[in-house]
Order: C-alpha cells, then sequence, then structure tokens
C-alpha cells in the first residue's frame, strides 16, 4: 500500500466516523464540532487529488465561515441543546435493510462500468494551473455567465437573509 | 505538488502536537487540589446567579452572514486575480460589474439597518 | 553553496547525503529532513515567542515611562523564562459543568492556527516551508482556524461572560476579515500568483509603493485580527473580564497568551512579506542568509509601529469597531479594488514611475474622499444623548434649563 493510499484511508474513515458521529451526536454543540472535522476530512481529500485551490477553499469557506454560522444557529435555539431518550425509532430496522440493499445495488452498478479499476490518467500541466481557471471564469465563450450569475445568486441571499433575520419592528430583546 | 501537501500535513501535525504535549506535560507538573470553591465560575467574585446561557442575538448571525457571502465573493475573484496579467480590458470589466453588485448588496444590507449593533 | 551564505540548504544537503550512506531510500530520507524541517521551524517560532514576550513588556514599559522588568539578568532578559516555569507548574482549574473537548482543545487550536502560518512564509530566496502555489488564501484560511479555537473558548467554559466574550470575538474576527481578503487581492493581481514566494519575487518595487492604501487596509485589519489595542475589546482586562480566556489557568491559559503575542509577529511578517519585498534586499538572491536578515529587520520594524499603536491609542467600542469596518474600510476596500484593476490595466506597465505615482494619486484621491464624505456624514448625524432626562436637584429658585434628548 502506498503511502498515498494509506492517507487516503484515515482521510475517509476520518470523515465517515465524524459524519456518523455528528449526526448521533447528543449534544448539539458536539454535532456541529464532529461536522467540523468532517469538513477537515474533505479537505484533505480534495488535497490529496491535488486540488489545493479547493481543499483551501474548503477550509475558508466552509470551516472558516458556515461552520461558525452553524455553532452560531445552534446557540439561537431556546430549546434544550441536548437530545434525551433513544436516537432510533421502532422501525429503524427497515431502513437499514433498505440501505443495505440500495448500498449492493450502487456497488453492483459501478463495479459492471468498465472504468471501474482504470487508473485516472495524469493531468495536464495546465489544468491545475490557477491562470487557466481564472481566464476560463471571465471567457465569454467559457464561464462568464454562471460568474455573473453567481453574483446576483449571492445578492439575492443576502437580500432574502436579511429580510428574514432583521426585523425592526418585532426584534427580540 | 503532492510532496507539498506532505510536509504541510507533517507541518500542521506537529503544530497542533507541540501545544498538546506542553500541555500534557504541564498536567503532570501541576498539582490537582480541586475543591468545589475553586472550581466554580466566575462572575465578578459572587456566586453565580441563572443558568450560564445568554439569550443569543440574533445581530451576531446577520454579521456571519454577511461575511459568508463576501468570503464567497472574494474567493470567486482570486482566479481572476491571479489570470489579471494575462486578461483584457473586457474582463477587467466583467470583473467591475462583479464587485458592483455585491457593493450593491452591502449598501442594501446598510439601509436596512443590518450592519447596526443593536 | 557554502556554509556561511546557506546555512539551511547546507545542512540539508549533508544530512541527506549522511542518510543516503547509511541506506535509507530517497522518499525516507525525504520524510525524515522533512520532520526535522517542520519541527525545527514550529520550536523556533515558539522559542522565539518567549523572546517576544520581553521584547514587548520592555518596549511598553518605555511607552509608558517606566523601565519594565530589569530584575532577572541584565536588562530583565531572563524574566520571561521565569514566567515560563512558573506557568508551567499551575494547576489546571477545570470549571464545574464545563464541556471537557471544546474546553481543552481551543487553546491547542490557537495557538495551532497561528503556528501554520510560519509554513508558507519565504525566509529567505531559497529557504521556505512549502512554496504553495495557494499561500495567500492559506494564510486567511488557517487564520479562520484561530477563530473556530476562540468560539469553542467561550462555548467551553460554562460561564455567561466567557460565551458573550467569544460571540463578540467572534463576530469582530469574521468582519474584519472581509476587507483583509479583499486588500490582499491587490498584491496578487501585481503579481499574478498566489504563492507567497512568487509575490516576493515579483516586487521590483515593493507592493507598499504600488498600493499604499491597500496596505495600510491590511495593517489595520491584521491588528484587529489580531485582537490587539486599539481593538482588544473583546479580551480587555477592565471589560469582559479577560474574555473568552476567564477560566483557564496554567499553561492553557499560557497557550493563548502564546498565541497573541506570535500572532503579532506574524502579522508583521507577512505585512513585511506581501508588501514591504519579503527577503528582497542588495545582494539578497546570491547570499540567502542576507535575505532572512533584510526580512527580520522590515518586519521587526513592523512589530515595532503595531507596538507603538498598541500603547498610544485608546480602546474602541464594539459599535465603533463595527461601523468601522462595515462602514468605512469594506466600502473603501471595494472601491479601491475596483479602481485599481481598471486603472492597472489601462496604464503601460513598462513605466515605473508613472505606474507608481498614478497608483499613489488615485490611493490618495480615494482616502480623501473618504474622509470628506465621513466628516460630512459625521457632521450631519451628531451622536444624540437617548437617555431620559433625570430631575436635577437644585433650589427652587434657581431655573436650569432641560432639554429631553440633547445633543452633544
Amino acid at each position: 500500500m502506498s503511502g498515498m493510499q494509506v492517507i487516503f484511508l484515515i482521510a475517509a474513515a476520518v470523515t465517515l466516523g465524524s459524519a456518523i458521529a455528528a449526526v448521533s451526536a447528543r449534544k448539539m454543540l458536539h454535532a456541529a464540532l464532529w461536522l467540523v472535522l468532517a469538513l477537515l476530512g474533505v479537505a484533505v481529500i480534495f488535497a490529496l487529488l491535488e486540488a489545493s485551490f479547493f481543499a483551501v477553499v474548503q477550509v475558508l469557506v466552509y470551516i472558516g465561515a458556515i461552520s461558525i454560522l452553524v455553532i452560531f444557529a445552534v446557540m439561537l435555539s431556546r430549546t434544550s441543546l441536548t437530545d434525551e431518550g433513544s436516537q432510533t425509532n421502532r422501525g429503524w430496522w427497515v431502513a437499514a435493510l433498505g440501505l443495505v440493499i440500495v448500498l449492493i445495488g450502487v456497488v453492483a452498478a459501478l463495479s459492471l462500468w468498465p472504468k471501474w479499476t482504470a487508473m485516472p490518467g495524469a493531468l495536464p500541466a495546465a489544468a491545475t494551473d490557477m491562470a487557466t481557471l481564472g481566464k476560463q471564469l471571465v471567457d465569454p465563450n467559457g464561464y462568464l455567465l454562471p460568474f455573473e450569475l453567481s453574483s446576483i445568486l449571492l445578492l439575492a441571499a443576502l437580500v432574502g437573509a436579511i429580510y428574514t433575520a432583521v426585523d425592526k419592528k418585532e426584534e427580540k430583546p | 505538488m503532492l510532496n507539498d501537501w506532505l510536509y504541510l500535513g507533517i507541518f500542521l501535525i506537529i503544530a497542533f502536537a507541540l501545544p498538546a504535549v506542553a500541555i500534557l506535560i504541564a498536567g503532570v507538573l501541576s498539582p490537582k487540589k480541586g475543591n468545589p470553591i475553586k472550581n466554580s465560575i466566575y462572575e465578578c467574585g459572587i456566586e453565580p446567579i441563572g443558568e450560564s446561557r445568554i439569550q443569543f442575538k440574533v445581530q451576531y448571525y446577520v454579521y456571519g452572514l454577511i461575511f459568508l457571502i463576501f468570503d464567497v465573493e472574494t474567493v470567486l475573484l482570486f482566479p481572476w486575480a491571479v489570470a489579471y496579467k494575462q486578461l483584457s480590458l473586457f474582463a477587467v470589466f466583467e470583473a467591475v460589474l462583479f464587485i458592483l453588485i455585491l457593493a450593491a448588496a452591502l449598501l442594501y444590507a446598510w439601509r436596512k439597518g443590518a450592519l447596526e449593533w443593536l | 553553496m557554502s556554509f556561511l551564505a546557506d546555512p539551511v540548504n547546507f545542512i540539508t544537503q549533508w544530512l541527506s547525503t549522511l542518510l543516503i550512506g547509511w541506506g535509507a531510500s530517497a522518499s525516507f530520507t525525504q520524510l525524515i529532513l522533512y520532520i526535522i524541517g517542520a519541527g525545527a521551524l514550529t520550536l523556533g517560532a515558539l522559542f522565539f515567542t518567549v523572546f517576544l514576550i520581553w521584547l514587548e513588556r520592555k518596549i511598553g514599559g518605555r511607552f509608558q515611562d517606566r523601565l519594565g522588568p530589569n530584575r532577572l539578568g541584565p536588562w530583565g532578559i531572563f524574566q520571561p523564562i521565569a514566567d515560563m516555569l512558573k506557568i508551567f507548574t499551575k494547576e489546571y482549574i477545570t470549571p464545574t459543568g464545563a464541556d471537557k473537548v471544546p474546553f481543552n482543545l481551543a487553546p491547542i487550536l490557537a495557538v495551532g492556527g497561528v503556528l501554520a502560518m510560519w509554513a508558507v512564509i519565504p525566509y529567505a530566496s531559497t529557504v521556505f516551508g512549502v512554496n504553495f502555489n495557494i499561500g495567500v488564501v492559506y494564510l486567511i484560511a488557517v487564520g479562520a482556524i484561530g477563530d473556530l479555537g476562540i468560539i469553542m473558548a467561550g462555548l467551553g467554559s460554562n460561564n455567561k461572560y466567557a460565551l458573550l466574550s467569544g460571540f463578540r470575538a467572534v463576530a469582530n474576527l469574521i468582519s474584519y476579515e472581509v476587507p483583509m481578503v479583499l486588500v490582499l487581492l491587490i498584491p496578487v493581481l501585481f503579481s499574478g500568483s498566489l504563492g507567497m514566494n512568487d509575490i516576493v519575487k515579483s516586487q521590483q518595487t515593493w507592493n507598499i509603493f504600488l498600493a499604499p492604501l491597500a496596505a495600510l487596509i491590511f495593517f489595520t485589519t491584521s491588528i484587529a485580527e489580531n485582537g490587539r489595542a486599539p481593538f482588544d475589546l473583546l479580551e480587555a482586562d477592565s471589560e469582559l473580564v479577560a474574555g473568552f480566556n476567564v477560566e483557564y489557568s496554567g499553561l492553557k491559559f499560557g497557550m493563548f497568551y502564546v498565541a497573541d503575542f506570535l500572532h503579532s509577529f506574524t502579522a508583521a511578517l507577512v505585512f513585511s512579506t506581501v508588501f514591504l519585498g519579503g527577503w528582497r534586499g542588495p545582494g539578497a538572491e546570491t547570499i540567502p542568509i542576507l535575505g532572512f536578515v533584510y526580512l527580520i529587520l522590515k518586519s521587526s520594524l513592523v512589530y515595532f509601529l503595531i507596538l507603538h499603536i498598541r500603547f498610544t491609542i485608546p480602546r474602541f467600542r464594539i459599535d465603533q469597531m463595527m461601523d468601522f469596518n462595515w462602514k468605512f474600510l469594506t466600502p473603501i476596500s471595494l472601491v479601491l479594488l475596483m479602481v485599481t484593476i481598471v486603472i492597472d490595466k489601462l496604464i503601460p506597465t513598462d513605466l515605473t514611475f508613472i505606474r507608481i505615482s498614478v497608483h499613489w494619486a488615485v490611493n490618495i484621491l480615494i482616502w480623501v474622499a473618504a474622509d470628506r464624505i465621513l466628516s460630512a456624514a459625521l457632521k450631519s448625524h451628531p451622536a444624540k444623548v437617548v437617555a431620559r432626562p433625570r430631575p436635577l436637584a437644585r433650589p427652587p429658585h434657581v431655573a436650569v434649563d432641560e432639554k429631553p434628548g440633547g445633543e452633544i
């Protein structure tokens, strides 16, 4: 096993484990912190794929902004932050059975795909170059329209969020 | 490039392990004589009154939201900035349009009073 | 390369030939060298903090017209060593009801976030941790991990003051990241790469001459990101009783302290690298050790400026800090960015002197315009006293003019 495979296995195990812990934690704050660890695992997998820009952007945007927002949202809830009682309901074995069947089906379908065991070719040197990405973003034949539309999308998101969150007439004391 | 990431991974592990090791060493060296009065919560010298949770102001969340929007904007601008020297004036105007739309977002937030510290 | 000109690479070559001579494979040698290099850098940074603590206390004392530590050793040099010895043996007090994992993890995240910044800074033309092609974004990302440490400290202590201070601190820190990231785009524009070593190599003229207002905004936001005065409302002793680290004792508090001091020197290093030309100087390409000396000189100058501002300017209120950021710095950064990218395309780039003067003229114009708009806005909105008028105790024969909501 090469070093890269070992690191990938560790990163995948950490991501999956912390995702499961995030879903099943009793305290919401612990769930938020496990989510941060899962996002960090995803960033490591990005780095293994040599997509370095996306790895750091994952840390910057997800862990730096969205996790903080999630923690703020956890603190905003007035109810008790602990989940008492059992974490599953009576019919949990039906859901587990269904999921195992779906998993077997997906793995079978993927292994019938001829390229499943093929190694990917090396990326051309210009593909990981950030300047290429930048030029494509403003190329009229490239991704210019999504680039400008994303700014309008961000504007719409901000307007919606402020309209919902800031209410001068009935603000909470 | 993977060698770079390997070095960075080693650096991060050492950077997070060194303070941990230092704290553990100090934990070994220091006395451990806890009593309930020492372990009680600090509240300006009096007994803590009420729960230790305060009502969270929604203003903090609004600041986080505005920060998120501007963070994503600058992340989209970084590749463009790297390719700046090879771009034409038309591309520069496209980026100016992008930034103008987000300046309009800031102006909206300002006028709606989302930036006041309530 | 001789030992005196390039000691780090000389030692690296010598070690690798030694290890290969003992029969280790090339990749294993590489791994061992990486571990030794990373360990040396982090240990060096941590031990440098001890010196920084002494420097700050001594210089702070001189600013405040007193001597600073002068008992232990000549000029009190052994004072921080004594402090470190003391803090290693203090008891860890965990408050009742504190959440163990965030409480204990927060100091580690705070120090780790600052130490991780040292990996991408180029110390000389051939000495650097990694020459990432995304160095600038990496710096901002690890700053975000430090913020996560602060909010975990606030949440983990079972204390409402720590909680309040943690929220305020994080709201402040993330607000000041917006102009910082916007302004960091400008050196990236000029050099065409996000890697720190590339930014240094492309500074034939230092970036501070090409973008002075950007340098000023970056300097201000770096101080604010650090939580230093005048932005230290979040952890000041007279405010929220030392803020988010009120429940920490012993070395855990020491770690927050180390993170604070190391962060200010790291901010000075980053500023010198991005705006002041890093290791560039006469003769730095051929003799790498000279580049290191230049970098230390430049960042010491910037660090002294940071200390000067810390001990001179009074503290801001939290709403003043937020207004300053969102209503002054962010619009200026946006306008500066838009104007810089248009102007830099329009002027021919081979005339350096014209380029510098045009950029300076535009920056000064933006600065003056912002100043005028600010003073006009302040004049038209005077601060109002909104308290109810209190009845004054006065003898009956004296008339006092009581206007409700008097203006300052």
